[in-house]
């Protein structure tokens, strides 16, 4: 594959991962839902407690 | 062949580090260019990285690639996930930069670039980087357990409760001293005021687009919330320039303040959906953008350093904050070098997404090798520009005279010649109606950034728009940092008040909600209150103060990473973490002793108090102030005692095992082989 493709590649996936879009489709994947504004609020729920005890760095 | 070549590729790194670091360090009298930092910093991570890092991993800490991680031991599709190692880098990246790396180096400037360099590489190759790699690691081997539970279970039950008392002292002083750096940047400045105003409503509108327009598309989401962002950096401008509405955002600081604490209260009320993720990740995408962009603008301008590499103030007499080198550079740098907030974060969601033990190498120490990176870049913004500047900016009107004549005066007189009508054509290019007395470091690292970034793009006629998209970056994930740091803080003391009542531990009790929020925004409300109000106090005290409770965290993260290194019958090892620790404890006493008893009134804090009851007559707000001094001394107290508690503990264990009266046995999860031997690791 083109080093620089392959380059970007990663930095989506990097960035899919930062960005909680990742955890969604695992979550779809897990619990066999797909994609909807009722799976998200669901994730979001399971998520919440997660994101919200995460300390943030200095 | 091919070793003969290595050894020569590596030979040559390391001579031109040493060469870089020898011009740094000798060099006297004139100006050396940017890149000589770059150069050092990068030739000493690759070397620290390739042979340091790689010793602990393999003498120390036995890396096992066929030992399964808890993240595949006990996968859940949740918190346990087996992740790809370039995704977990950015994933641990992106959770430990925060404004500390920026703002510390910019403030610890003022003794010169030198003392801050060398530290910022040295504490991060032999101390930061090595704390997160063994924390990683070991909390990997308990199934990811978190610092406290590590502290009770391998040093003792007291250790555990001395974890939780730091990490919510250094929670509460961090939230105050980041609140008051966002005060200062803000404070008068229309534009500034207006764009950090903007990002909650462009927060909120992502929090429902992600909701219920397009659920699950963070990357557009955030995308969008660049833009808008963006948008509101120009708009601004139009703002600042407007009569009507120039006068509506140009705040004091006590309004900024009482505006920064209801928001805090909010942010820890409301839904998280709503607010605090959006903003989460509208920050981590503009702060990931903007370190990259600072990188390469550094490296395409190489620009050279105007500040001597040691300054007059090496003595404890600077403007910026008051102390002598030792111990302050250390406490001021803070997060570049070593960072105790940092183990947080690898006893947390990091560790159990690990898909194999040799990669904790590469991202815990690999991480904070970036992390310190974003340190030098800061010394470098700071020191690019004139000395004269630096100071007339980053010092308060308590230290060098009350009026911008005064302040010039003052400064030109110690050899760091500066004049108003300079200071007034910066003001006017970045769109600030003054830029004397903005402490607290953001304005500095902002005027240091957009000079690099207007030099590579656009010149002086676009320096204001950089100058405030700086600021936005700045204040952006300094607000992430207090509105999810008052959250998280609300968290534990639901928790720990649950204990004695076990009501107001219920997370989702709205009434619980609402009062452990509030006494937590009163705990660092005071502080930024204080040191509002206080000439003396403000960053000048309360910086020192959060750089020893970070410290104080890492302390007793190397105090647990040496008590396992020791109970793992490699006592022979236990210098790779008792050196640094040993270090921390110099320092945090140090500072700790000179905040409260040093004679010097601006440095110690009880005989500042003295000085204020002597003056005649009693000014009106005389006893505020001495509570608030005496306040202080009580904290740096009370936290030099946790410090000691912790050594004392920990070394009982480390002469028991090592004497032979206590068996060397730690609680690792069993040994269990991975079933994806066969996966390069």
């Amino acid at each position: 594959m083109n080093p620089l493709r392959s380059f970007f590649k990663v930095l989506l996936a990097t960035l899919r991962e930062i960005f909680d879009e990742n955890a969604y489709q695992r979550f779809l994947v897990r619990t066999g839902e797909v994609a909807s504004v009722e799976s998200y609020r669901v994730f979001l729920q399971e998520r919440e407690a997660h994101i919200a005890q995460k300390p943030r760095c200095c | 062949m091919k070793g003969i070549t290595k050894v020569l590729l590596w030979g040559a790194i390391a001579i031109a580090g040493a060469l870089a670091l020898a011009t740094i360090a000798l060099h006297r009298g004139e100006a050396i260019n940017a890149m000589w930092l770059v150069v050092a910093a990068l030739c000493t991570y690759a070397l620290g990285y390739r042979f340091y890092s790689k010793f602990i991993a393999a003498k120390v800490l036995t890396l096992d690639a066929m030992r399964a991680t808890p993240a595949e031991r006990l996968e859940n599709g949740r918190d346990f996930v087996r992740t790809n190692k370039w995704y977990l880098f950015g994933h641990h990246f992106a959770a430990i930069a925060g404004p500390g790396p920026l703002v510390g180096p910019v403030l610890a400037a003022q003794f010169g670039y030198l003392p801050s360099t060398i530290w910022i590489l040295a504490g991060a190759v032999f101390g930061g980087c090595v704390q997160d790699f063994v924390i990683l690691l070991f909390s990997v081997r308990r199934d990811g357990k978190s610092l406290g539970q590590m502290a009770r279970d391998e040093v003792s039950k007291v250790a555990g409760t001395v974890a939780f008392i730091a990490v919510i002292s250094i929670l509460i002083i961090l939230l105050a001293v980041v609140a008051l750096v966002v005060v200062n940047a803000l404070r008068q400045s229309p534009w500034g005021t207006f764009t950090i105003g903007m990002t909650i409503p462009i927060a909120l509108l992502m929090g429902v687009y992600l909701r219920f327009l397009r659920p699950g598309k963070v990357l557009e989401a955030s995308i969008l919330g660049f833009v808008f962002v963006m948008l509101a950096v120009f708009g601004g401008q139009w703002v600042s320039h407007s009569h009507a509405l120039s006068g509506v955002f140009t705040l004091s600081g006590p309004t900024l303040a009482v505006l920064l604490i209801i928001y805090g209260f909010a942010a820890s009320a409301v839904p998280v959906w709503l607010l605090l993720a959006p903003r989460d990740y509208l920050s981590t995408f503009v702060k990931l953008g903007t370190i990259a962009i600072l990188v390469i603008g550094i490296i395409l301008i190489r620009p050279t350093l105007q500040m001597p590499a040691l300054t007059r103030f090496i003595d404890g007499t600077g403007p910026v904050f008051a102390g002598s080198i030792f111990p302050f550079a250390f406490i001021t740098v803070a997060c570049g070098a070593i960072s105790g907030f940092h183990s947080l974060i690898s006893s947390g969601t990091t560790p159990k997404m690990i898909a194999r033990e040799p990669q904790t190498r590469m991202v815990g120490y690999g991480a904070m090798m970036a992390e310190s990176l974003v340190g030098i870049m800061a010394v470098i913004a700071a020191c690019t520009l004139q000395p004269g500047t630096y100071f007339a900016v980053n010092s308060g009107a308590g230290m060098v005279g009350q009026t911008p004549q005064a302040a010039v005066a003052t400064i030109t007189q110690w050899g760091f010649p500066v004049t108003s009508d300079q200071m007034n054509e910066l003001a006017k290019h970045v769109g600030e109606q003054t830029l004397f007395f903005r402490t607290g470091g953001a304005p500095a690292f902002a005027l240091g950034m957009a000079k690099i970034f207007s030099d590579s793009l656009g010149g002086t006629a676009v320096m204001a728009i950089w100058y405030h998209f700086a600021i936005m970056f700045e204040a952006l994930f300094i607000l992430t940092v207090l509105d999810a740091g008052t959250r998280v803080a609300r968290f534990m003391v639901q928790d720990a008040l649950g204990h004695v009542w076990a009501p107001m531990g219920r997370t989702s009790s709205y009434p619980s909600i609402l009062v452990t929020s509030a006494l937590v925004v009163a705990a660092w409300g005071y502080f930024l209150w204080q040191g509002l109000h206080d000439p003396l106090g403000g960053i000048n005290s309360l910086w020192p103060l959060f750089g020893i409770c970070n410290q104080l965290l890492a302390a007793v993260a190397l105090c647990v990473a040496t008590t396992i290194i020791v109970k793992m019958g490699k006592a022979r090892y236990m210098w790779v973490t008792l050196l640094p620790l040993s270090w921390l404890v110099a320092v945090t006493f140090t500072a700790s002793w000179q905040k409260i008893f040093h004679s010097n009134p601006l440095i110690g804090l009880l005989s500042h108090a003295n000085q204020l009851l002597a003056i005649k007559p009693a000014p009106a707000d005389l006893a505020r102030k001495v509570f608030n001094d005496r306040l202080d001394a009580v904290v740096a107290g009370f936290l030099v005692v946790l410090v000691a508690v912790i050594v004392i503990e920990s070394a009982l264990q480390w002469i028991s095992v090592i004497s032979g009266r206590k068996e060397a046995a730690t609680r690792e999860a069993p040994f269990v082989a991975t079933q994806y031997a066969e996966e390069s690791a």
